[in-house]
């Protein structure tokens, strides 16, 4: 195959572009690439949806198979926006901050792909909506520390571990009724 | 304050500061998307919702947040001209989401145009702090002391495991877009860049053009950003880009260096070429002028240029952007118009230039 802009040299890159379903092929050789620049790994002009939906529709079917209908019968739909994951697929954009539990089951993949494997936050927690989770996480450690206390026969440790999460979570429940 | 100010002045006073690494970094800047936990997101919201949204921040934002930036003006997009919408945008303080798909899109600006928050746009709200030169974790800073005040108002949408919930999946986590605009000529010449841009892509980072994504890189400036949002806090976020950039600011200086010593008359005609078109052409287009402002840049920061200050890219660059043009000659214009526009503009400016020069140079003696 010769390149499709200068015609002399041999393609030595193919790029298919998916935009909005429309299908682009394109086979050139390096240097024109390089001229080119927009041909260029890296520097494609599309936007991060249309890119974030092509990946989203990979795992759904694409056209009339068979399959599809058995994707339609299971469609969930979110109980706040109503968004179905279908409509996710193909806006990229998600409808409410509920979509993330709706969705949750099929999110680790997206999530994983789109940031270099991570699916769990680890930076900041805001201070209002966070007082509950530090709370939260604490007392996970002291149940898994309880379960320890059990194991080892310590079992007035254990009770005075169970005294502090019930102190906890009263805690929380007061600021959660407020 | 009017709106009017914003405006006349094309320089947002922040752009006047030279910061650090200013002969390659033309600004850091720093947002966070940011949503609220009991309104579905802009995208899907209509418009009643939008603008009790807009209402919660007129009544609840009023107080300011830091004394280094001022006040905070409320700018509600139905209130603006369509001219007045492409400055904002023209000045990097709005997006264009923000114009052409937003449901009552509003934008909070400090004075100093430091600071700007976007409200419905693709998110409830999009917190941007832009600083001169290389200076990014201040930038940060700022950014999370705002982020402190709006959540000191509002409840934001945040999942233990998931972090700050954004409508599009990859800002996920911190929601934090960290980026750093840089001016890199002698990469181009040299047609490095082409090797460095995969290095960096392959790093969790991404290089555009100057207007953000699928933009063209104008003037040789080039945005350099975090890809990934979640899984890192935002401080490892912020060092690694650092870090990066810091090697690109080398390579550049390098390069810069090497065309001086192996090349200086060739690229001394390159630069004197370039101010000739500037100082006479009558027709010009944006292309062209952002080319020639480069190389003029370029000259002036390897001091083979003479009288014209630094800060004349980065303002002709926005200067002379449709939307400006346009306002300028207070009618919309044609592109011939414009190319016209253009050209005169910046003569005037050289001109104007060389007259500052003069009048100090004769003060001094």
């Amino acid at each position: 195959m010769t390149c499709q802009e200068c015609g002399e040299r041999p393609a030595t890159l193919h790029f298919t572009k998916i935009i909005n379903g429309e299908k682009t092929e394109i086979h050139i050789c390096e240097k024109c690439a390089k001229e080119k620049g927009e041909a260029e790994p890296g520097t494609n002009h599309f936007s991060i949806h249309n890119l974030l939906s092509g990946l989203l529709n990979f795992e759904t079917p694409i056209g009339d198979s068979p399959a599809q209908s058995f994707y339609k019968q299971q469609q969930t739909n979110c109980p706040k926006c109503g968004i179905s994951y279908q409509q996710f697929t193909k806006i990229g954009r998600f409808g409410c901050s509920v979509c993330y539990k709706t969705f949750a089951d099929k999110l680790d993949p997206i999530l994983k792909k789109v940031h270099g494997g991570n699916t769990a936050h680890t930076g900041k927690v805001p201070t209002r909506a966070g007082a509950a989770i530090q709370i939260e996480r604490k007392v996970q450690n002291l149940r898994s520390k309880m379960k320890e206390y059990i194991e080892l026969e310590e079992f007035e440790k254990a009770a005075e571990t169970r005294d502090i999460i019930r102190s906890l979570e009263q805690r929380t429940s007061w600021e959660g009724g407020e | 304050m009017s709106l009017q100010r914003f405006i006349s002045e094309a320089v947002s006073p922040w752009m006047k500061d030279e910061g650090p690494d200013s002969d390659i970094v033309m600004s850091s800047r720093v947002r966070f998307a940011r949503n609220l936990k009991n309104y579905v997101f802009p995208i899907l919201s209509d418009r009643e919702q939008n603008l009790e949204v807009i209402k919660e921040v007129r009544s609840e934002f009023n107080d300011v947040p830091d004394d280094h930036i001022g006040e905070l003006e409320l700018l509600e997009m139905e209130d603006l001209k369509p001219i007045e919408k492409r400055v904002l945008v023209e000045k990097h303080l709005i997006s264009r989401n923000l114009i052409e798909q937003s449901k009552n899109g509003a934008v909070l600006l400090s004075e100093n145009e430091t600071v700007s928050i976007m409200v419905n746009e693709e998110d409830h709200f999009r917190i941007q702090c832009l600083v001169a030169g290389f200076e990014l974790k201040k930038a940060f800073n700022l950014a999370n002391s705002l982020d402190d005040w709006i959540e000191s108002k509002v409840d934001y949408a945040f999942d233990e495991r998931r972090g700050y919930l954004t409508s599009c999946p990859t800002n996920v986590g911190t929601g934090m877009r960290a980026s750093v605009m840089l001016h890199l000529p002698a990469l181009v010449l040299t047609q490095q860049l082409n090797h460095i841009i995969p290095a960096i892509n392959q790093l969790g980072l991404v290089v555009r053009g100057s207007y953000g994504e699928g933009s063209e890189a104008l003037g040789n400036i080039f945005q350099i950003s975090n890809q990934i949002t979640l899984g890192k806090t935002e401080t490892d976020i912020i060092e690694d880009l650092q870090g990066v950039v810091m090697q690109v600011i080398e390579k550049e200086r390098a390069a810069r260096r090497a065309l001086l010593d192996n090349s200086r008359i060739e690229l001394e005609d390159r630069v004197y070429r370039s101010l000739g078109i500037l100082e006479n052409s009558r027709i010009i287009q944006s292309k062209e002028a952002a080319k020639c402002l480069s190389d003029v840049r370029l000259g002036i920061d390897l001091g083979l240029v003479k009288g014209l200050s630094k800060s004349i890219l980065t303002e002709l660059l926005i200067l002379t952007q449709p939307g400006f043009l346009q306002q300028f000659a207070g009618a919309s214009l044609t592109p011939t118009e414009r190319d016209i526009k253009r050209a005169t503009l910046i003569r005037e400016r050289l001109e104007l230039e060389y007259q500052l020069s003069k009048k100090s140079e004769g003060d001094e003696q």
